[in-house]
Formats: structure tokens, sequence, C-alpha cells
């Protein structure tokens, strides 16, 4: 049996997010923050799944089976757009679509 | 069993690491999807092993899948030589000894844990199942049409269409 302290696991989870988020924030090229928003997404799952073991209900794992669909929803569309900014500006750098800028 | 969580942990957070400070996509996706994997060990010695198994069809199986769809075609043509680089084993060493890493820390955990897999206490995928076609059912139906939502809208943004313009503005 796990006896790994649920404190432990969510700081492991904690970490995961953190990655993430400091990909998403440093990393310019789309299909890296792409990945990045992945990995938040599957770390607020995994926080899921731990409470569900720890209080051995069975809610946490059908909140990860939404989480799961949703994810899958989100990188379909955003793929999709990923593709059009590809074929517009030729490039997949974050920072070359700022069209919606004031640039006044 | 405490010290499986601790290397499955380890061989997630490095490898999501890497993942985020590479710099060719593909390898990042592989590492991304050894991430994933090693999240779904952590899975299984939590005692969620449908949501394991789910985390590896759909996580690692699919979604990775579409990611290194697109990057493939949109790196199409630039690289030529990377079938070349690919084949030096600098690449792939890493991520392979760090997958063989996972996969003896998954037989230990199989072969530790089936006592435990049949105790009753423990969440069966029959419980998830029930729960989530009572309870949740509304939102299973919302999760319908967003997924309905989401199919119609990357068929309209995935479609190339072609520009309509009259011949007068073209030269604007």
């Amino acid at each position: 049996m796990l006896t790994v302290p649920l404190e432990t696991q969510l700081i492991f989870a904690g970490i995961l997010f953190l990655i993430g988020l400091i990909g998403l924030l440093v990393r310019r090229n789309m299909i890296f923050m792409l990945m990045s928003i992945e990995i938040m997404f599957n770390s607020a799952g995994m926080v899921f799944i731990m409470a569900s073991t720890h209080w051995k209900q069975p809610d946490g794992q059908v909140m990860f089976i939404f989480i799961l669909s949703v994810t899958a929803v989100e990188v379909a569309i955003a793929l999709a757009l990923i593709l059009q900014v590809y074929h517009h500006y030729k490039t997949l750098d974050a920072d070359a679509v700022n069209k919606l800028k004031d640039t006044n | 069993m405490n010290i499986l969580f601790y290397i499955a942990a380890g061989v997630a957070i490095f490898s999501t690491i890497m993942a985020i400070s590479g710099r060719n996509a593909i390898h990042s996706l592989l590492y991304l999807i050894l991430s994933l994997l090693a999240v779904s060990v952590v899975f299984y010695l939590l005692n969620a092993p449908f949501i394991a198994a789910l985390e590896v069809i759909i996580y690692a199986g699919a979604i990775m899948v579409l990611f290194i769809f697109v990057t493939m075609m949109l790196n199409i043509g630039i690289e030529r030589e990377t079938e070349k680089k690919w084949l030096n084993p600098g690449m792939w060493i890493l991520p392979s000894i760090l997958a063989a890493i996972l996969l003896v820390n998954f037989i230990l955990a199989i072969h530790t844990n089936i006592p435990i897999t049949i105790n009753k206490a423990d969440i069966a995928p029959k419980q998830v199942g029930i729960s989530l076609f009572s309870t949740y059912l509304l939102a299973v139906e919302i999760a319908a049409i967003l997924l309905m939502a989401g199919v119609i809208g990357a068929y309209h943004l995935g479609s190339q269409k072609k520009k309509v313009k009259h011949r007068f503005l073209e030269k604007i």
C-alpha cells in the first residue's frame, strides 16, 4: 500500500504545474506553449486523482475524465488555430501575431 | 512501495523539464510522452488503474500523436537533415534509459500490488462508471456537446479556404 503522505503528492503535482507555468511564460513557440498548457491540465487532474484516492471517493476520477475530454477539445481547436497562424504568418512565434495590438 | 512513487515522480519531473527546455519540438514531444507515462505509473500506484489506462490511451496515445502530426506537417521541407540527426544515439539514449527505469518500476509495482487491486475498499472502474452515469449524467451530456462543438470548430478552422476577393481589390 502506498503510504506517501498527501502533502508530498500535492507538492509533486505543484512542481509539475509550476514547470508548465514557467514554460508557458518563457517559451514563445506556440507548440511549446500548448505543451505547457497540457502539462498544467495534467497536473490539475492529478490533484483530483490524489484527492479521490485519499478520501476513497470515485468523484475525483469522474472529474479527471471530464478534464480529459476538455483537454482533447482544446488541443484540437488550438492545433487548428496554430495551422492557420502558420499558414498566414509563416512562423510559429507568438509575438509575431500582434495585429490586434495598438501599435501607436 | 513508496520508493516506486518517488522514482516515477522523479522521472516525470525530469522529463517535463527536458520537454519544456528543448529546442527541437519532436524531441520535446517525446519527452512529454515519457512524462505522461510516468504520471500514468503514479496513477497506478495511487490505486486508480482505470485512470492510468485512460492516461496512456488518450493523453499519450491520441493527443500527443495529434501534436506530432501537426509538428511534422509544419516542419516539412525545412529540415531535411533531421533523419540523419535522429539516427545518432545522443538523441534517444537518455529517453530510452528513463523509459527503461519506468518499465522496471511499473513491473515491480504490478508484482507488489496484486493483493491491493482486489481490495474492496478501493475505487473500482465500475464505481467510477456508476457515478459517471448517475450523479454526473448532465455533465456527461454537456461534455458531449462540447466535443461536438470541438469537432465542428476544428473542421471549420482547419479547412483552407480559397481567397474570395474582387479583382479591383487585389491591388490594394
